[in-house]
């Protein structure tokens, strides 16, 4: 569609709309990070003032130096690579399986993963949180990596079937005929193929993850507490003390906000896959 | 077990020889099963049997800290959560939650879409960083919102009475008659860009034809939204609808941040209800028996969506 507004008229009616529906996007985040870097005595000024005067790093240093946050970040950090390389070590040939192959089972067990992505949360904490006890994995990182991979798994799968079928399935058959045994045509022809879609479902499941709050503050203790339960516990712990939690929060945030941005498009359009049919 | 590719033909006596790769590499039976073992036996082991489970616990007496005590109590726990003035309380907080959540984050995105598909020079960038917020923890989004929200130092007070719009600071979050609208705020936040993009998306796919033949019959903009854009993506929006409403009837972390559930019961949903019984009392069978109902309330919303993504699994 041309479009023959003129550029003012342009500016009020696209530019200007989109400016505020991105300031109200980004505020509250902003507004954070401004938050982190102002020192103590200005932020509890009424009325309030908006940009720091002298901007300082007080409270990151404190927050590193004074509490257990470093490692906290370091225990997120382990449990969401678990988390990703646990989630596509099971889910690639899951979702080859689904790609490549035409079994009885095949539609119903697809169904059921994508059902299991929709059980609410509590109906799954609790019974689990019994089982990692009884199975003495409470507080620890394979506890909490496992109860992330309920929704890492079927998720992964689903989007790295559509990735897999995206590929002709000629090109892995034709190498068959030509001689390669399954494994090689999978191994030289599929997965390099398929590696952009692996790469995103992986950075997404490490994002969901990291991000992830109520496995984490159920599943684990002082021992694997994630930055997410950390945080939370640090709001009860240091009520006024908004430098430190917004210091936090924007060390949780800034990791994710970058790794969503680059691989922001592949995601989008392997999210919106199920939606959008094209 | 061997399976039987081929049928009833018995194979000619000579076969090894003129068997080609391909008939070599044709799949047994179990072939898919063995790449399939992995994330079945993962998923059995953490989401089926613990889903079971909840059934099983929801129709037992059963406190964490003494399972030995747990007795049978059949339907009980759903008899006393039909009695449960708490369980309507939330129940009713879920509908308003769910409504007012889905359609605004849904309104907020539409408008976003079509703004982010029309030309202008720097909409690569717009189009990026209108999903931020979408990428954050739960936990941040409450601590950024409760932190704005704060009563005495709060900027969200402070604008609003800098503009005039109020003359004194609101304690948003402690007032039984605002928290639950606040926190509903954060959550519209952060989930409209997922409809933003979704939409976008369908948008892209609306062939220019369609606006060209438009125009050439003299149809105005408006026009074209109702009889084109919207019809167009229509599906899409059902789809996504359909799977916003799963994902925030279940939410809860971020009103557990915010507020705990209060003040009072104040800003109780279903699945937070569920979850304070199970982590704060330790009733593990009535919050299963609450977990259940929630699932069950759930269920079509759920099979509306299942049915539509996996239509086309049949390829």
């Amino acid at each position: 569609m041309k479009d023959r507004r003129s550029a003012t008229r342009r500016f009020f009616e696209v530019e200007l709309p989109v400016l505020a529906i991105l300031v109200f996007a980004l505020a509250p985040y902003a507004w954070m990070v401004l938050t982190s870097i102002k020192p103590q005595a200005e932020l509890s000024l009424w009325p309030v003032r908006y940009l720091p005067e002298n901007a300082t790093l007080d409270h990151y240093r404190e927050l590193i130096s004074r509490t257990t946050f470093a490692g906290n970040l370091l225990n997120s950090l382990i449990i969401a690579t678990g988390a990703a390389a646990l989630g596509l070590g099971v889910s690639i040939p899951a979702a080859y399986a689904f790609s490549r192959f035409r079994f009885r089972a095949r539609r119903m067990l697809m169904t059921g993963f994508l059902v299991i992505n929709m059980f609410p949360i509590v109906l799954l904490i609790i019974p689990l949180f019994i089982l990692m006890k009884n199975l003495g994995l409470l507080d620890t990182f394979l506890g909490v990596i496992l109860g992330h991979s309920t929704f890492a798994i079927p998720f992964a799968i689903w989007m790295l079937t559509s990735y897999f079928n995206a590929i002709p399935k000629d090109l892995d058959e034709a190498a068959m005929i030509d001689g390669a045994s399954r494994q090689e045509a999978i191994r030289l022809i599929v997965l390099p193929l398929v590696m952009p879609g692996v790469v995103t479902a992986g950075i997404y499941i490490f994002i969901t993850s990291w991000n992830e709050y109520l496995f984490a503050m159920m599943l684990s203790g002082q021992a694997v507490r994630t930055v997410t339960v950390a945080l939370q516990l640090f709001i009860g712990e240091f009520t006024i003390q908004w430098g430190l939690l917004t210091a936090g929060g924007t060390l949780i945030a800034l990791p994710v906000t970058i790794l969503f941005l680059l691989v922001q498009r592949r995601l989008v359009s392997g999210l919106t896959a199920g939606a959008v049919k094209s | 077990m061997r399976s039987q590719p081929g049928g009833g033909t018995p194979p000619p006596p000579n076969r090894k020889l003129f068997l080609t790769t391909a008939a070599y590499h044709r799949p047994s039976r179990w072939t898919p099963f063995w790449f399939l073992a992995p994330a079945l036996a993962i998923t059995a082991a953490v989401v089926v049997v613990p889903a079971a489970q909840t059934i099983w616990l929801s129709l037992q007496d059963y406190l964490l800290y003494e399972p030995d005590a747990a007795t049978f109590v059949g339907l009980g726990n759903f008899r006393a959560i039909l009695r449960d003035e708490v369980f309507w309380i939330s129940l009713g907080h879920s509908a308003v939650w769910i409504i007012g959540v889905v359609g605004l984050q849904f309104l907020l995105g539409l408008v976003a879409a079509l703004l982010l598909n029309q030309s202008f020079w720097w909409r690569g960038a717009a189009r990026a960083l209108v999903v931020v917020p979408w990428a954050l923890p739960s936990v941040i989004i409450g601590l950024m919102w409760t932190w704005m929200y704060d009563f005495n130092v709060g900027v969200l007070n402070d604008m609003l009475v800098r503009i005039g719009i109020i003359d004194a600071p609101i304690a948003w979050l402690a007032r039984p008659d605002l928290a639950l609208a606040a926190i509903m705020a954060a959550l519209i936040w952060q989930g409209f860009p997922f409809f933003a993009i979704t939409i976008l998306a369908g948008l892209q796919t609306i062939p220019s034809e369609l606006y060209e033949a438009a125009e050439i019959d003299g149809a105005n903009r408006r026009q074209m939204l109702w009889h084109i854009t919207l019809p167009s993506i229509a599906d899409v929006i059902a789809t996504a609808l359909l799977l916003r409403t799963i994902w925030v009837a279940n939410s809860l972390d971020v009103i557990l941040v915010m507020t705990g559930g209060g003040p009072g019961y104040a800003t109780h949903t279903l699945p937070l209800y569920a979850f304070v019984r199970a982590y704060n009392s330790m009733e593990f069978g009535y919050a299963a028996a609450l977990a259940l109902v929630l699932t069950l309330l759930l269920l079509t919303v759920v099979w509306l969506y299942v049915r539509r993504a996996s239509r086309d699994l049949d390829r």
